[in-house]
């Protein structure tokens, strides 16, 4: 089922005491099975958005549409929604069982299944999340990956048009997370809910949304698929949020940017000072300087992650440290222990301080 | 390191002074009441709890009770929801309104009803003339009772409440629960514990309450006694005897409260224990 959210917008508190925009009035549609994420840092709306979606919170101005119905002023609990919170909110006093049952058990009688249907789909919805074992349990009993999934069976339990998930991972350590958001991607896949989502977590965001919805200070800044989000952002601050970003200051002269003893070749850029952003997959590393970059660094701290090695670059003419990321051959090559002094070449350079976000390539990579 | 009360010896003289203490300032008065009713005898005790005058005084204390405790129980689970659950002006102002009558002095509240509803107060003329009493007659000492027993069962459940937060209540209401079977089903079994606690407090406050009630209920023995102005009266009278007999049944009353608390505290640990063994 499709959603239409069409100038939605809200302010805490009461007036005459300090009010809080939360969100600015606020555009989005969201296709029919799609799976949403909205991304931002906290305080940026994206919570308050999902609950508005949800009913929980109602929004001072604009409509919302599931498909071709008209939902704004529709209750809660005739939204047809499922609800995930981060704490899960499993009703503690009843067995995982209860919790699961309890949508079906609180339909008004004409519409309600009878016992022995809701049992069987109950069991159905726990085997769903592997959990038919531990029916009789209590939520406490559980760990936080497991009371997720409850939660999420409890939630898919009325088979609602629309799944919302408030930080549904966020609780949770790294490993489960991971396995969770498979399983979730997956579940979505089968079942073909519309879904929204709202994360932190820019990883969790791009690898589990069909779109990415980036906020920040009540405003959207930016909505797309996860790739076009990485290679296209639409702003500084959607680049900065999506991921480690070195910056780069320094005066350019005759298409030269000198900065300190660095010097860097900057074809086709205005005199004047700028500031460029550059990845740290965008660094690349050797023991020489040519005649187009001459930025020297030296090695303050190596971190292997998985398949690639982490530098930490410092460097007088820099107010803060680079991160670059190499490869394991390259690490090796290089011989980067802490303390080996290096030449960075940028591969490409981003520059956000023009009308639009510009790329530049300065360098080929050799 | 060693921390405070650590070393045995601390340890021993912190829980000696405790027990001690206890002992001396709570059982002592207890055993003390059991041995002057006692004193002459279990005849004459019984005789003085057959006493028609201790027998309407039982009487009277029951219906307060009975009275008193139901409607603070609505009001009090009413004030916690509204209070912990909803965003209004004035929210903080309310919550420092439950607590006047703990802050008043239970005399004091009783004066006040006297100056609003005695004969010469400001709604007296009016309930006078149409024959309505409510000084001096058991309305009168519902109405002074409640007040003063009125904070003790939102006040045990608004720091849970607060605590617990609303998001249960919000995940039943996406699951289509309406607003009776949300609190039926979710934030009842939530607060029950608070909520028995809070009615035991009510009910021990409401049996023994003395002086709001015998400001309003203008002492006429047989009438308008409860309980502890019959103690009172009876002590006035010299019959000490009679006045511990009396006493003796509140602190019977108060005891049975003491132990449904410990049967309460019994189970809670039990099912504590249940939860962590599996």
């Amino acid at each position: 089922m499709s959603i239409r959210i069409a100038n939605i917008a809200k302010t805490y508190g009461r007036p005459g005491r300090g009010r809080t925009r939360a969100l600015e009035p606020i555009d989005l549609d969201i296709h029919d099975g799609e799976l949403i994420g909205l991304l931002g840092p906290s305080g940026s709306g994206k919570t308050t958005l999902l609950r508005i979606v949800a009913g929980l919170e109602q929004a001072d101005s604009g409509t919302i549409h599931f498909a071709e119905r008209d939902v704004t002023n529709v209750h809660v609990r005739d939204r047809r929604i499922g609800f995930v919170f981060q704490h899960y909110a499993l009703f503690r006093h009843m067995s995982v069982y209860d919790n699961v049952a309890f949508g079906l058990n609180a339909l008004p009688r004409r519409e309600r299944p009878s016992s022995a249907e809701i049992r069987s789909r109950v069991m159905q919805l726990l085997e769903m999340v592997r959990l038919q074992a531990f029916a009789e349990r209590f939520p406490a009993q559980l760990s936080g990956g497991q009371q997720q999934r409850v939660a999420l069976a409890r939630a898919l339990a009325l088979k609602p048009d629309v799944l919302l998930l408030d930080e549904p991972f966020g609780a949770l350590d790294a490993k489960v997370r991971q396995e969770l958001r498979r399983w979730l991607r997956h579940l979505h896949e089968e079942l073909h809910f519309t879904s929204l989502f709202v994360t932190h977590d820019q990883e969790e965001a791009l690898e589990l949304s069909d779109r990415v919805v980036v906020m920040s200070d009540g405003r959207i800044e930016q909505v797309d698929t996860p790739d076009a989000l990485y290679r296209q952002p639409a702003n500084r601050f959607v680049f900065e949020f999506l991921g480690d970003v070195n910056r780069l200051e320094g005066d350019v002269r005759d298409e030269t940017l000198t900065c300190g003893e660095a010097r860097l070749a900057v074809p086709g850029m205005p005199d004047g000072r700028h500031e460029l952003l550059l990845r740290p997959h965008e660094i690349h590393l050797s023991e020489r300087d040519d005649a187009r970059a001459h930025l020297p660094v030296s090695v303050s701290a190596v971190v292997p992650v998985g398949a690639e090695v982490r530098l930490e670059l410092e460097a007088d003419w820099l107010g803060e440290p680079w991160l670059a990321s190499v490869g394991h051959e390259t690490f090796e090559r290089l011989d980067a222990k802490r303390g080996k002094r290096l030449f960075a070449h940028p591969v490409r350079l981003h520059r956000f301080d023009a009308e639009r976000p510009q790329t530049l390539s300065p360098v080929c990579a050799s | 390191m060693i921390r405070i009360g650590d070393a045995p010896a601390v340890r021993r003289v912190l829980i000696g002074t405790a027990l001690v203490l206890t002992a001396l300032f709570l059982l002592l008065p207890l055993v003390a009441i059991f041995a002057q009713a006692l004193m002459s005898g279990l005849d004459v005790y019984w005789q003085n709890l057959s006493d028609q005058y201790t027998l309407a005084a039982i009487g009277l204390t029951l219906l307060v009770t009975l009275a008193t405790v139901p409607i603070n129980l609505v009001f009090g689970v009413f004030l916690a929801w509204l209070v912990t659950r909803f965003d209004f002006p004035g929210r903080r102002l309310l919550q420092t309104l439950i607590d006047i009558p703990f802050a008043v002095s239970p005399v004091v509240a009783g004066l006040v009803y006297l100056l609003l509803y005695g004969r010469n107060g400001w709604l007296g003329g009016w309930l006078d003339a149409h024959d309505i009493q409510i000084m001096f007659a058991w309305p009168g000492i519902v109405l002074a009772t409640i007040f003063v027993t009125c904070p003790f069962v939102a006040r045990e459940l608004i720091p849970l409440m607060q605590a617990q937060g609303a998001r249960e209540e919000e995940a039943a209401v996406t699951l289509g629960a309406s607003g009776w079977t949300i609190f039926r089903r979710v934030t009842l079994p939530k607060i029950r514990h608070a909520l028995f606690y809070g009615v035991i407090l009510t009910n021990a406050r409401a049996v023994g309450e003395f002086g709001a009630v015998s400001v309003v209920a203008g002492a006429i023995r047989g009438e308008t006694n409860t309980l502890p102005l019959q103690v009172e009266q009876l002590y006035q009278d010299y019959n000490t005897v009679g006045a511990f007999t009396s006493a003796s049944l509140l602190a019977l009353l108060a005891l049975l409260a003491l132990l449904t608390l410990a049967a309460k505290a019994a189970l809670e640990w039990r099912a504590a224990r249940r939860e962590n063994a599996s």
